[in-house]
């Protein structure tokens, strides 16, 4: 009997362990002491900074403690604002190859009204993964068709997609390419022209009906004799037609990014370029425009067999000095957590230190429209940071404490259980 | 326009055809011997292609090409030990069992992957067949000689032969889900082994009765039997396309039956789980650094595994499989240092001394020592810096990467009724490069549709 108990016992320790994964997380408040507070938007400052609820509450010197603080002696550590990743599918693939663990490529050309956040898995095993190196926030969004659904932004912390969502959404666009599809792609330059010219069309006919869906649709507001017939992916664009959302245009060549803002000055909309591999040769047209880019990832080959070799690397920082607004994307699911990697390479080649950690902070929080409360190292401002052993985009350094809404969240993941597990294997070999 | 290219090409084919070897000399930097420390102020002499000396004011005939790399750091070319650029066929995907063909008949010298991974300091990298059949094709290990157009002059003369063999999901779902044939079980792939193997020992033994006379008639001659008699006479080097423990473990204990010694795993994303079997057989193992779910076999995975196997004291490399990583290897080397905690000699070891040992060429090549091949990158900052960029890369001492001075457009095959407009690529994301060929073929519906369907 005993032993059918401690078997059931070591049996229900068992399940546990692994339904849980990683622990829990520790709620504050959190004193983080004698720390250099990258802020980001207000210099750098050597100090204090006080968590409370899911807030920043307090920074600066000597700020005095009390029994009900957690102290953290950060002295010699930097405290960093939470990494925004700007593109992902965090959250949203499980396994790639297995396409029944893909959530993120529902079927349909048209489809704006498919939800990201509704198929965000709050347990999915990459949100671990992604925070262990400074990551606290991502876009995660839909791909495939031309409109193939609505991105969200969501914290990596939570038990629900609601208690996640950061406060942004935006309809994603796939604009007409005039590229080639890869290596393997063999149309013939007609063909591939042609196919751009006629998805050009279709979209703007779409377009032309969503505009007129939009005017029904205010008529039908004031006047209960006019008649609309709800279209679920017609309602999804109402917000950009009204210039209340925000229009996610992922495109990348450099001859697409002209049309785009042709296409976009044309319809007036509110829009965000996405992807942009090659602004750098349009970068001036992009400035003129005043279009914000969220571009990556920078760790990719030059789209032309013709291209420096550096293209990518390169781009975000080109792009920066004739004055476009950027921020970095991974464009990853399960290795989103390289976000600082892309951020360094592109601080490497021309963009600078400071400014790429701009690009994964305050820039995207800016885009997003939610950098009143993200984005930086601000009282009042949600207390998603980290705390780091030196400078967070060199490779060798660790981050070390993290936390998002307030909360300090363990940076457990599958790959630090199974270094715990295995690095001292026993048993070992007879 | 074209001639201007022609001009340009003529110009670069020249430059290198000047010698097959050079002489050149580096000045002042921080040289990363690997196997003997790091030696700050100190120069490096190429002398015909080899290093012919490292120490402090080295002199050079008037003539020799100098590089002042004050500040700089220099450390050995770094070596991928698997990669597919640079080859116009991967996967013999006809069969199971496919020893008989070699890519080294499909070197394609004008792919400028080969330029992009010298701009990241990589001089070698092991040309390998796919993993789409258990027992593959021979593989060849190249030098990056860009702008040489002879195939052959590619390859490194002297390296060992090296053949692929392949575990798990890809020969299963080639063959198996494919094709409906052996394997398309793990059970089966080793059955795919044991007979392949059983045939070529009758094979031989045929051969040696044949030649002691004691047959009159000789045995039919098969390239894949010798290939395969090859193998387990240990004359080519086993490469294992590998994730999972136990098809790992399956592997060891087929060749322990068939007394062969020599492997060293592929990927082996669960290699961390194994380490001490791994370390006991003296089987060497060639990771990525960081990825992971992209299959279902590589979803219990670490980015911590070459540090685990490391510190077992299984021989480690960092490998590429993909023309992207190939130009940061040392960026992906330095991830051991977050994952893990390895020491600076460590790290750099993974991407060259023991991808070197991994091909059989540690005596050429991975260590910056007297008398070994000119094959040298050469970093503004340490290279295990996520800020450093190469500066330099060094091939049998000729200067084929030099970022200050480089042209944009290095390639040395123009299609001159290509339109450059049309020459663009949507990025499409291939994970399992190894699979290359069999998705456009094989699979020609299914994979082939969805990757064009991605955009």
């Amino acid at each position: 009997m005993k032993a059918l108990y401690l078997l059931s016992l070591s049996f229900l320790t068992f399940i546990s362990l692994h339904a849980q994964m990683v622990k829990k997380s520790e709620a504050g408040p959190f004193l983080l002491k004698n720390a250099t507070i990258h802020t980001i938007t207000k210099g750098v400052i050597q100090g204090d900074l006080l968590i409370s609820g899911e807030r920043i509450e307090a920074i600066g010197q000597n700020i005095k403690s009390s029994a009900k603080y957690t102290v953290l002696d950060c002295t010699g550590k930097h405290i960093y604002p939470g990494m925004i990743d700007g593109g992902t599918q965090v959250a949203l693939s499980e396994i790639e190859a297995v396409s029944i663990t893909n959530d993120f490529n529902e079927i349909g050309d048209f489809i704006p009204h498919m939800q990201a956040l509704t198929a965000v898995n709050p347990n999915a095993v990459t949100i671990p993964v992604t925070r262990t190196n400074g990551v606290t926030t991502v876009l995660t969004g839909p791909k495939g068709g031309r409109f193939p659904g609505t991105a969200a932004l969501i914290d990596l912390h939570g038990y629900t997609p609601e208690q996640m969502y950061a406060g942004f959404k935006g309809v994603v666009l796939n604009f007409p390419s005039s590229g080639r599809r890869g290596r393997f792609d063999r149309r013939s330059d007609e063909d591939v022209k042609k196919d751009a010219e006629k998805a050009l069309k279709k979209l703007d006919d779409i377009w032309a009906e969503a505009v007129l869906y939009a005017q029904i649709d205010s008529a039908a507001a004031v006047d209960k004799n006019i008649k609309i017939n709800r279209k679920p992916e017609m309602d999804a664009l109402l917000p950009v037609i009204r210039k209340q959302g925000v229009l996610l245009v992922e495109v990348n060549k450099s001859e697409d990014i002209k049309a785009a803002l042709g296409w976009i000055a044309k319809n007036k909309i509110n829009a965000v370029l996405t992807g942009v591999a090659e602004g750098s040769r349009v970068a001036q047209d992009i400035a003129k425009a005043g279009l914000a880019v969220i571009t990556g990832p920078v760790l990719e080959t030059p789209r032309r067999d013709y291209d420096r070799y550096d293209t990518p690397y390169a781009n975000a920082g080109n792009m920066l000095k004739a004055g476009v607004r950027v921020a970095i994307r991974t464009d990853e699911a399960e290795n989103a957590r390289n976000l600082p990697f892309h951020a360094g390479f592109a601080a490497a080649y021309g963009m600078g230190i400071d400014e790429a950690y701009r690009a994964v902070s305050i820039v995207p929080a800016e885009i997003f429209g939610v950098s009143k409360f993200y984005g930086s190292l601000e009282a009042g401002k949600v207390a998603n940071l980290y705390i780091c052993d030196g400078d967070p985009f060199e490779t060798r350094n660790q981050v070390e404490a993290l936390f998002i809404r307030g909360w300090k969240v363990p940076l457990e993941s599958r790959h630090t259980l199974l270094y715990d597990e295995f690095i001292q294997r026993s048993p070992g070999v007879k | 326009m074209t001639t201007k290219y022609t001009t340009l090409l003529l110009l670069f084919v020249f430059a290198y055809a000047k010698g097959q070897t050079g002489d050149v000399l580096i000045k002042g930097g921080t040289v990363l011997t690997i196997t003997n420390g790091v030696k700050e102020n100190t120069d490096v002499l190429i002398t015909k292609g080899k290093i012919s000396a490292i120490g402090k004011n080295l002199k050079a005939p008037g003539a020799t090409k100098v590089i002042e790399a004050t500040g700089m750091y220099i450390m050995p070319g770094i070596i991928d030990a698997h990669s597919h650029i640079a080859l116009d066929a991967i996967n013999e995907a006809s069969h199971p069992v496919t020893p008989e063909v070699n890519v080294g008949d499909a070197i394609n010298p004008y792919d400028v992957s080969i330029y992009q991974a010298l701009a990241g300091g990589v001089t070698i990298s092991h040309a390998m067949h796919g993993s789409a059949n258990a027992i593959g094709g021979q593989c060849q290990t190249i030098k990056h000689r860009y702008g040489e157009v002879n195939p052959d002059k590619l390859k490194m003369e002297g390296a060992p032969r090296t053949i692929k063999f392949a575990l798990g999901e890809n020969p299963m779902r080639t063959h198996g889900e494919g094709q409906g044939i052996v394997p398309r079980t793990r059970m089966g792939v080793e059955q795919v082994f044991r007979t392949a193997f059983s045939d070529a020992r009758v094979y031989k033994q045929q051969w040696a009765d044949h030649k002691a006379g004691l047959t009159k008639m000789a045995p039919e001659f098969s390239l894949r039997m010798e290939t395969l008699a090859d193998i387990l006479d240990g004359k080519i080097l086993i490469h294992c396309h590998s994730y999972r423990a136990d098809e790992i473990l399956m592997l060891l204990n087929v060749l322990k039956d068939y007394g062969v010694k020599k492997i060293c795993f592929q990927h082996v994303n669960e290699g961390f789980k194994v380490a001490p079997e791994l370390a006991a057989f003296g089987a060497s193992a060639s990771v990525f650094s960081d990825w992971w779910a992209y299959k279902f076999e590589v979803y219990y995975s670490t980015a911590y595994n070459a540090a685990i196997l490391t510190r077992n004291g299984v021989v480690t490399s960092i490998n590429s499989d993909s023309d992207e990583l190939i130009r940061h290897l040392y960026h992906e080397a330095a991830k051991t240092q977050r994952y893990g905690d390895l020491s600076d000699e460590e790290a750099l070891k993974l991407i060259t001394l023991n991808p070197a040992k991994q091909l059989g060429i540690e005596d050429r090549v991975g260590s910056i020592e007297k008398g070994k091949d000119g094959d040298l990158a050469i970093f503004d900052k340490h290279p295990l810096s996520v800020y450093a960029i190469p500066q330099f890369t060094i091939v049998d001492g000729n200067v084929l990467f030099d970022r200050k001075n480089d042209a944009a457009d290095k390639r040395i095959d123009i299609d001159p009724e290509e339109k450059l407009e049309a020459a663009f690529y949507e990025r499409l994301i291939e994970k399992d490069n190894c699979m290359q060929d069999v998705t456009e073929t094989l699979f020609f519906g299914h994979q082939y549709r969805e990757a064009l369907h991605k955009h």
